[in-house]
């Protein structure tokens, strides 16, 4: 990415994220959307303020290289959450390709210049890559919620089992329940 | 999932706000995973509940009496002649909003509907339309609406999302009670047969075998044999319980997850191990009894006279037994049931005797009137006065911060002697932040017969506040265990962690005295009750113990 959409987007930052971070909330109900961008308490709004964070990282980290690794720390938490919530998988995802059109709208003066265009060009395809990761994150917590619930269940009639006395020994079938972070 | 999927030209049209409609246009959508599936109908017909039948909730038709309507009306007129409080309730709400964004399914679902205060809209809007004069005459623009089958399949939907942990009443400026709201909502549904499974069932094997599983007496006994024997292998030291004993000093009760889910069961051989230890050294005569095999009492989500009916079983086995007095477990909602509805439902139990603690002479004057006392206080107050002999070193690889139980904290105000105890038997103990703990603190996501595996959905949004702020001391101390004192919560917060904070196990506090507590006769203790190395202990060098 050329220094000039950079220092134009960092010039521009808080704004884009303030707008960036309006548009994602405002995938929830309004009163929701109101409540997830007043309250600023961390513990009374989890879900906003675990929102905004993310958002203000990974623009930071879009305007690096695009580092997987570090991506994926701040974008698993945001999409953890809306794996669980009541989306869609294109409506849990859709906040990131939102970003497109809030540079678009934010830097519409700057972006007429077409230096600036080829820049942005390249810049929206680091989104798109930071969206299919989101896929792939999302997939993940959807995988592990399925996960949870089938060890639940698996124990539960395993204990039955046991208790009826139909395991001969514990020692060698009990299952183990891995607790890892998918 | 699958049938949710958009289609390719839904998917092209990119909506990016929600509708703005008000909450009583907005249609309810019941959704996979937020619901728990409908109650087996030989469980209600077991307690002798109505409309026994089997149905679905994502089916069309309900399969309700004909006169349904009839019946929910009449039932609302005779709950609010009967509950004061529940016509307080209706009548005062000025909707400030101070309740709104306090409950956890509101945080973590981002549904407006979970608001206590749409919430308990559900029910005052028909309240308005059939019982007040205003709400006839203005009708929506008064806030009242005809009950229907949509509402009240609304209704089942939202009364089955709340936890009646009483977090928004902590809130509202006029003390309004919106748990007690959800209670005569989910009483008014079972009059027309509309429960769920995860309550319905654990009532009738409560009511017919003396516990939510169904577990019968010499399976019970079994289970605690095994216990016995794990102990052994632990400790060196075999236990002997006492069971059904007549004439004992003191009746010991607790939820049946501690005798059969992990890891309520370390928790149970905690106990286990206590009893011991007071009965060599003192001389302390506790038993426990395979018939009131259950403190907890769904019967609690069901109705008045259901929740009557399971409690009166412990007091009818405290009498059997001729005990003094009953010591209960770490549990939630059977110690909301015993503070605030046993001593007008089935109290006073005036055949026990006032609770004096045979060690240490301490009168537990709280428990004066339903003579039954809660554990963690009755080893707060062995440790105040050095009746225990304890190494607290053995639980140095835990850093621990301790949820308060929603019952236990907001239903009988136990802030401090669980915490005292854990800072007596851990040397690692670190807090939560201040509006996540005590009276302020946060559901587990599961209470109130919601702990299904059908909705993991609904479990983990509404446990996301709760594991927020568990996720917070993690990456700031380290902290690695969450101790609690309730079954329901030792049963929910593992797979909560498991999925927002996979790195935190989950304890009760009597598993942590148990690990800490030095029994006569005992071997080197490598292991504690999970059969994990103690680290340092066994194989180590004293350098690497220091770390």
């Amino acid at each position: 990415m050329g220094k000039g959409l950079k220092r134009l987007i960092e010039d521009k930052k808080n704004q884009i994220i303030k707008t960036w971070f309006d548009a994602s909330v405002q995938t929830y109900a309004p009163d929701t959307a109101e409540f997830l961008k007043g309250q600023k308490d961390p513990f009374a709004n989890p879900v906003g303020n675990t929102t905004i964070n993310g958002l203000t990282f990974l623009l930071d980290q879009l305007l690096k290289d695009f580092d997987r690794k570090t991506l994926a720390t701040y974008l698993d938490p945001i999409i953890r959450i809306r794996a669980v919530q009541n989306f869609t998988p294109s409506q849990a995802t859709e906040f990131i390709i939102s970003l497109k059109q809030v540079l678009r709208n934010t830097l519409k003066k700057e972006l007429q210049e077409i230096q600036l265009a080829h820049e942005l060009s390249a810049f929206e395809s680091k989104i798109d890559q930071l969206c299919l990761l989101a896929f792939d994150i999302y997939m993940e917590c959807r995988e592990k919620i399925y996960e949870i619930g089938a060890n639940e269940t698996r124990n539960r009639i395993f204990r039955a089992f046991e208790r009826a006395g139909l395991v001969a020994d514990t020692a060698v079938y009990q299952p183990k329940v891995e607790k890892t972070r998918t | 999932m699958a049938e949710e999927l958009p289609k390719p030209e839904e998917l092209i049209q990119i909506q990016h706000h929600s509708p703005k409609t008000d909450w009583i246009s907005t249609p309810t959508n019941i959704r996979k995973g937020m619901y728990c599936y409908a109650s087996n109908p030989k469980s209600v017909e077991y307690v002798g509940l109505p409309n026994a039948r089997e149905w679905n909730p994502m089916e069309e038709d309900w399969k309700l009496p004909e006169n349904w309507q009839e019946i929910i009306h009449q039932g609302f007129k005779e709950r609010l002649e009967r509950f004061r409080s529940f016509k307080v309730f209706m009548d005062i709400c000025v909707r400030c909003g101070a309740c709104a964004d306090k409950c956890h399914y509101f945080i973590g679902t981002g549904d407006p509907k979970n608001m206590p205060v749409l919430r308990a809209e559900l029910l005052r809007s028909v309240y308005r339309n059939d019982f007040t004069r205003a709400g006839r005459i203005l009708g929506k623009l008064n806030g009242a609406r005809p009950m229907s089958l949509d509402v009240l399949k609304e209704w089942w939907y939202y009364l089955f999302q709340c936890s009646e942990c009483r977090r928004c009443s902590v809130f509202c400026p006029y003390g309004i009670d919106t748990a007690e709201i959800t209670i005569m909502g989910r009483e008014l549904l079972n009059l027309i047969g509309l429960n769920i499974d995860w309550i319905a069932t654990p009532v009738a094997n409560c009511y017919r075998t003396g516990n939510h599983l169904g577990i019968q007496p010499h399976a019970f006994i079994d289970m605690l044999d095994f216990f016995v024997d794990d102990i052994e292998e632990v400790t060196g030291v075999r236990v002997e319980p006492q069971f059904n004993k007549k004439g004992a000093d003191i009746l010991f009760i607790t939820p049946s997850g501690d005798v059969f889910a992990d890891p309520g069961t370390y928790t149970c051989m905690g106990y286990m191990m206590l009893f011991h230890y007071l009965q060599e050294k003192y001389g302390f005569d506790i038993t426990w009894s395979t018939y009131a095999s259950e403190g907890g009492n769904f019967g609690f989500f069901t109705s008045h006279e259901t929740m009557k009916r399971l409690n009166s079983k412990m007091y009818a086995e405290a009498k059997r037994l001729g005990v003094k007095w009953i010591l209960g477990g770490e549990c939630g909602h059977m110690w909301r049931v015993i503070n605030q509805y046993m001593d007008t439902m089935n109290g006073p139990a005036d055949f026990l005797e006032e609770p004096v603690s045979p060690i240490t002479g301490t009168k537990f004057e709280n428990a004066k009137s339903t003579k039954m006392v809660h554990i963690t206080e009755f080893t707060a107050d062995l440790i105040k006065h050095g009746k225990l002999d304890l190494d607290p070193s053995r639980n140095d690889h835990l850093k621990v911060t301790y949820h308060d139980s929603c019952n236990t904290s907001r239903g009988m105000g136990i802030f401090d002697e669980p915490r005292y105890v854990i800072q007596n038997v851990c040397n690692h103990f670190y807090e939560m932040p201040a509006n996540t703990i005590r009276e302020n603190t946060f559901c587990c996501g599961s209470g109130a017969g919601l702990n299904a595996g059908e909705d993991m959905e609904l479990r983990l949004t509404g446990g996301l506040p709760r594991a927020n702020a568990v996720k917070y001391v993690h990456e700031k101390h380290g902290v690695n265990m969450l101790a609690c004192i309730c079954a329901i919560d030792r049963a929910a917060l593992p797979p909560l962690m498991d999925y927002w904070v996979p790195e935190v196990n989950v304890t009760g506090v009597h598993e942590l005295v148990a690990n800490a507590l030095n029994l006569a006769g005992q071997n080197d203790r490598t292991i504690d009750l999970r059969h994990e190395d103690l680290p340092g202990i066994e194989g180590e060098s004293e350098e690497e113990a220091d770390e």
